[in-house]
Parts: structure tokens; sequence; C-alpha cells
């Protein structure tokens, strides 16, 4: 590979080759031949035109800057932790669930929560009709979180749950079950999602206005490195932010800017950049372009590391770490011709682990049409054991490092990434940046690009703009039974009938006045879960100290 | 010359699955309609409020929570208790075959599942909105 002191003295052999050789034949017409997210790309990619100085910038696995992976043995140390997502109906029925997913040799477990959950309604407020346990869980209470993991030993699971704006809730009702189970805080091991900024700029389930949720972030972090050393607080997140729309580096630049918003925040509040930044962690989407994919993997934990030892100066070589989690593309899925989907879901989940991920979620095959069934799921996590156990990929550490391609598009999304952080700089930070509609603007802007190249036929999609079939044969989909809503407000209407209703009084009164005061507010939401206290309740209380967040929408 | 077509594109429900229905908006406007979008977490009782309002010829809802069953017919319902039962309403989101029947005798008048082509919507509100 060429290093940086010849970069065109030799570029005449290459461009030789494409003028004298490459193009004497045609090119294909209609398909655009650049990436998913629109990067042109050069024909061949050789010595001559990628530039890359091996220690510099690829080193080694489990060595700064760990462009080649986080840790020093990767898969042949340990397997990714196969981690599919779920949550559906009733908190009985995604415990079901999860105990299928145990059995059937699944590492980890993923929650999902319902919308109302996920914008601190409770089940029973009229903002959540309709919508209780439709696209995830309905979980109002402690007592809602005790039957979610009742029989699953919390001691000997990690646990992720995808939550944003009322994670401090769900924490704290989580280390409450813990408790029950005698299982002391340090011991409890999983992530809370937390990443409210990507809320604002892609997935739009909010609360409270950002400096306020800011705040509640900080508190969390603050309190896990003291209380709960082996939880993730945070886990920043592209995956929503691509799903929107976006491209690779925009998933890439707007999720490391909010990782440095986070870290930003922290340090202002006093924190040590060492005391938290090993349990950071991260969220990707795992596109369908597959090289670009694993190019922005190895990219991302190169920027990571450097900024963290030479921005932020931290010391320990853990906080350099980007560890992360990937999830295929649910956006790529298409309703057509759903049994396709495995294959997109495979090609995809096959680049994460290329791209040397922690963790994985494969999507299953009928989830363009609604929650998928117990098969499509069994499926969806034999495709990550196919790829573990039959494919020896797992046997050398990023067998993709060194091609030149590969290494071309890592510099180039890079080279984009910066870019962003120069321009949300200019704006004056993440936070100004959501304010001003700067990332939905981009993000509208890539999705109706993309829009666009498909119905020109510049992108084919198959079975959606070629390769359609007449007639599509019915699939049998999950279908939510539509009176478990009714019981579940009964559920949480039963609880507050018969809780103590003075504690619980006395807790989201100190929940307000710690709001007020800027005490960290982790002690008194585990007060209050401990009350069942139910999260709309824990919201509701400080909507009225916050105030909410409104978006003015573009497009 | 012909008037604009005015559309309402509408967010009901919790969900905050916005991409589609941005492309839509921006697609109508591009072919020449005047585009409201509401923005999201709309109840079917503002949504019904904007149409009226804004004089909407069309209403669009996107919707990808599954709540389409519980909160499309009270946003028809609102429509016809409030006299502008003309005003057309057409669905696009994650819609079983099933719902999409019913939706359709309850007085849906188009529904697009994914994939389907901005351009086939365009067309569709163009033949379904009489424009003297």
């Amino acid at each position: 590979m060429a290093t940086t002191e010849d970069p065109s003295a030799e570029q005449t052999a290459t461009d030789e080759w494409r003028a004298g050789l490459y193009e004497a034949t045609p090119e294909r017409e209609g398909e655009a031949f650049s990436t998913i997210s629109g990067v042109q790309n050069e024909p061949l990619y050789t010595p001559h035109n990628v530039e890359v100085d091996y220690e510099r910038d690829l080193g080694y696995p489990g060595v700064h800057p760990f462009t080649r992976g986080v840790y020093p043995s990767m898969y042949r140390g340990r397997l990714w932790t196969m981690r599919q997502f779920a949550g559906f109906g009733t908190a009985a029925e995604t415990n079901a669930r999860f105990r299928y997913l145990l059995e059937h040799g699944q590492t980890g477990l993923s929650t999902a929560f319902d919308m109302p959950t996920l914008m601190g309604y409770d089940s029973d407020n009229p903002r959540s009709l309709g919508e209780v346990g439709r696209e995830g869980v309905a979980v109002d209470s402690l007592d809602d979180m005790e039957t979610l993991f009742a029989g699953i030993p919390l001691g000997e699971v990690s646990t992720s749950m995808t939550i944003n704006s009322p994670a401090a809730m769900l924490l704290a009702f989580y280390a409450c079950v813990g408790e029950q189970q005698g299982v002391p805080l340090d011991r409890l091991r999983g992530t809370v999602q937390t990443d409210i900024l990507k809320e604002y700029i892609a997935q739009k389930e909010w609360i409270f206005p950002p400096e306020p949720s800011m705040r509640l972030v900080v508190d969390m972090i603050e309190w896990c490195a003291q209380e709960m050393p082996l939880m993730h607080p945070v886990s920043i997140s592209g995956y929503h932010i691509r799903e929107a729309g976006s491209t690779a580096a925009q998933e890439l630049a707007f999720t490391l800017a909010d990782g440095f918003a986070y870290v930003d925040a922290c340090v202002e509040r006093g924190l040590d950049v060492d005391d938290f930044a090993p349990r950071l962690s991260f969220f990707f989407n795992a596109h369908l372009d597959f090289f670009e994919e694993i190019a922005k993997y190895r990219a991302a934990r190169r920027i990571w590391a450097r900024e963290l030892r030479d921005r932020y100066g931290a010391k320990n070589p853990r906080s350099w770490l980007m560890r992360f989690h990937a999830q295929t593309a649910g956006v790529s899925l298409t309703a057509q011709q759903p049994e396709v989907n495995l294959i997109r879901t495979a090609l995809e989940a096959l680049a994460a682990v290329l791209g040397g991920t922690q963790s994985l979620h494969t999507n299953s095959f009928d989830e363009a049409l609604a929650l998928p069934t117990e098969n499509a799921v069994r499926l969806a996590l034999r495709t990550q054991q196919v790829i573990a156990h039959e494919t020896g990929v797992v046997n050398t550490i990023d067998p993709l490092g060194g091609s030149y391609y590969v290494e071309h598009l890592t510099n180039e999304l890079e080279r984009q990434a910066y870019d962003y952080f120069d321009r949300i700089e200019r704006l004056g930070g993440v936070v100004e940046a959501i304010k001003e509609n700067f990332f939905q603007r981009e993000i509208a802007e890539a999705s109706f690009r993309y829009q666009a190249e498909v119905e020109a036929k510049q992108r084919i999609v198959v079975g959606v703009n070629r390769y359609q079939i007449e007639a599509e044969p019915e699939l049998e989909i999950l279908k939510i039974d539509p009176a478990l809503e009714e019981r579940q407000i009964a559920r949480v209407q039963a609880l507050r009938a018969r809780r103590d209703s003075a504690a619980v009084e006395s807790a989201l009164a100190r929940l307000q006045a710690d709001a007020t005061e800027g005490r960290n507010l982790m002690p008194p939401i585990l007060d209050a879960a401990g009350a069942y206290v139910t999260m709309g309740e824990m919201c509701d209380a400080l909507r009225e100290v916050w105030g909410v967040w409104r978006e003015t929408p573009v497009f | 010359m012909a008037r604009k077509i005015r559309v309402v594109i509408a967010k009901p429900g919790l969900d905050g699955h916005d991409r589609g229905a941005k492309i839509i908006a921006r697609a109508l406007r591009d072919a020449g309609m005047e585009v409201i979008y509401t923005g999201l977490h709309q109840t079917p009782e503002q949504i019904v409020e904007t149409a009226i309002q804004e004089d909407a010829d069309a209403v669009g809802i996107s919707i990808l929570s599954g709540a389409h069953m519980t909160l499309v017919p009270r946003i028809l319902d609102g429509l016809r208790e409030n006299g502008a039962d003309d005003v057309i309403v057409v669905v696009g989101g994650t819609i079983p075959a099933d719902d999409a029947d019913e939706l359709r005798k309850r007085g849906v008048a188009g529904i697009f599942t994914p994939g389907a082509p901005t351009s086939e919507i365009v067309d569709f509100l163009k033949g379904a909105v009489p424009v003297a």
C-alpha cells in the first residue's frame, strides 16, 4: 500500500490500466456505481489510490486505534453476543418469548418496549389508546418488570433495554427486580439505551426539552459509575438515524457527535473521563451495502479511539474502545416476497461480523409486515449461528483489513465524518444543531434522494421495482390480541388501588424537589420505583418541572 | 389554471417513524400540491382540526405503529361529525390486507403499503380530487 510520500508518482500505472484496458469495454447502463449512500466507487483500488500508514491507521486488534478490532483475540476468544430484540403484548407474553430465546441458544436479552412506554405514558393514559403492547411490551411499573423477568436469573444474563426518555425509571425497575432476586447492584449487567440526542435527531420518542434530558442522562452515567459498574448506562445509537434515511457517513458522524456531546456533558459535571468512558457503548445499523458497512465500523473505532485519547485525554485504554451492538436494517426489509428478507438479513449480519461487532440482532423476515412469529425469530437467530459456526469468517480477525477498497472506504467515511463534526461545531454543538433542524434536514434530504433513485431504477430493490411477482402468497403473521390493552389497563389501575398512596405522594414530591434543586435524580427515582410509582406518574411529575419538547417539523 | 390540491399529511399516534411521511409530503409538494405536514404524535382530534382549518381536499395518514384500526376510524368519524366528509382520506403504512379491506369499507379512499412509488400516490390524489 502507498505511503504518504508517493501518492501520485505511481498513479499512472492504475490510470494507464483504466484508460487502456478498462475503458475499452462500456459500462452497464442504468444502475449507479456508487454505494447505497451515494459514495462514488472507482472501478479498482490499488496501492496507488489508497493511502494507509499501517501502524498509525490500522495497528493490531486490541491496540490503539483499534481499527482492526477492540479485543486482541476477537471471535477466536469469544463469539459476539447473539441478542434478539423482543417485546410485545404484556410482560407475561414477553417473558415467555425471552425464555424461548434463551432455550434456543440466545446469549443475552434485549427488551423492546411499546410506544406508550417509550413516550412516558402509562397504559391507561388516553394517548396510549390502541398502542398498548403493539410494538413492544407495556411496562408501567415495577409490578410489570417483576413479571417480565420472572424466572430469569438477573445475575446470570445481560439485559439490554431499548428505552430513552424514561430510561432512568426503567433502570430503577430493573435494579429493584435484581434486589428482589438477591442480586446486588454491582452484579447486574446490561445496557440501557438512554440516547436522547438521537431521539431528537431521528427516532422522535421524546418527552422533555434537550437540556433537562441531557441532565438526566448525566445523572444516570454518574450514578451507574458508582453503583452499577457493570451496566452500560448509554448506548449511543446510529441505528435509528440510519433507519430514518441517513447515509452511512451521516450515521457515523451524527452518532459520534452525540457520543462526544455526552462526554462533554459528563466532563462539565466534573466527572473524570476515565470514570465513565469505559462504560459508554454504541449501536449501529447493519445495512445492505456490504463493504461500506464494514468500513463504517472500522472508521468508527478509529475516530473514537483517537478523540478519546487525544482530545479528551483519557488515560485508561478501555476508555478508547468503541464497543458496539449491531442490528440488521429494518428499513431494507420488503413486504413483497418477504422470504427474500432472510437473504438480505444474512448479508447484513455478515457485514456486522466482518466489521467486528460485539453483539448482534438479526431481523426476522416477516418484520415488514408485523412483529415476528416465533418461527421467523428462530430463523433469524439461526442465521447468526450459521455465520458463527459454518462459514469460517470468525477464524481470522478483521479479514478485510488491507483490502485496498475497504481501506479506501474507511478513510473516505472518516473524512466525511470530520466534515460533519466541523459543521456541527459551527452551529454551536449537537443540541443547537437539533434546535435548528440541521440533522433532521440532512436526513430528510438523503432519504428523499434514495427514494428518487429507487423510483428511477438507478437502485434495484428485488421484488419491489424489479423481479416482482403478480400474486404474493399470504404469510402467517403475528397478531396482537386487542383484548390485551384492556387487561394491561386493568392491571395498572389495580396496582394504583392497592399500593400505599402516601408513599407514592411523598416519593413524587421528593422527585420534583430534587429535579428543581439539581440533585442527582437516580436515588429518588429508585425510591419511587420501590413504592410502585408508575413510570407515567414519574414522567408527569418531571413534565411539570421541565415542560415538554415540541419539534418544528421540516420536510 | 386549476387551483392547487391541498393535502394534510398527518402522523397520528406515538411512533416516531416519519421517514415515509416526509418523503410523501415532499413528493406531493414537488408535484404542485399545497402540503401541510402536522408533525409527529398527533391525536385524531388534532388531525381533524387541522384538516378543517386548512380546508384540505385530502388527508394522508402515515401510520406504522399498528394502531391504525383504533386511530383511523376516529379520524373518519371526526371528519364526518364536523361535516367534512368530502375530505378524501388515504392511509400509508404497514397495513395488513384484512385491515385494509375493513378501512376501505369505513371510507378510506386509498391505502398504500411499503414499496408503493410516490408517483402512484400523486396520481391517485390527482384522480380523486376534483379540481375544476
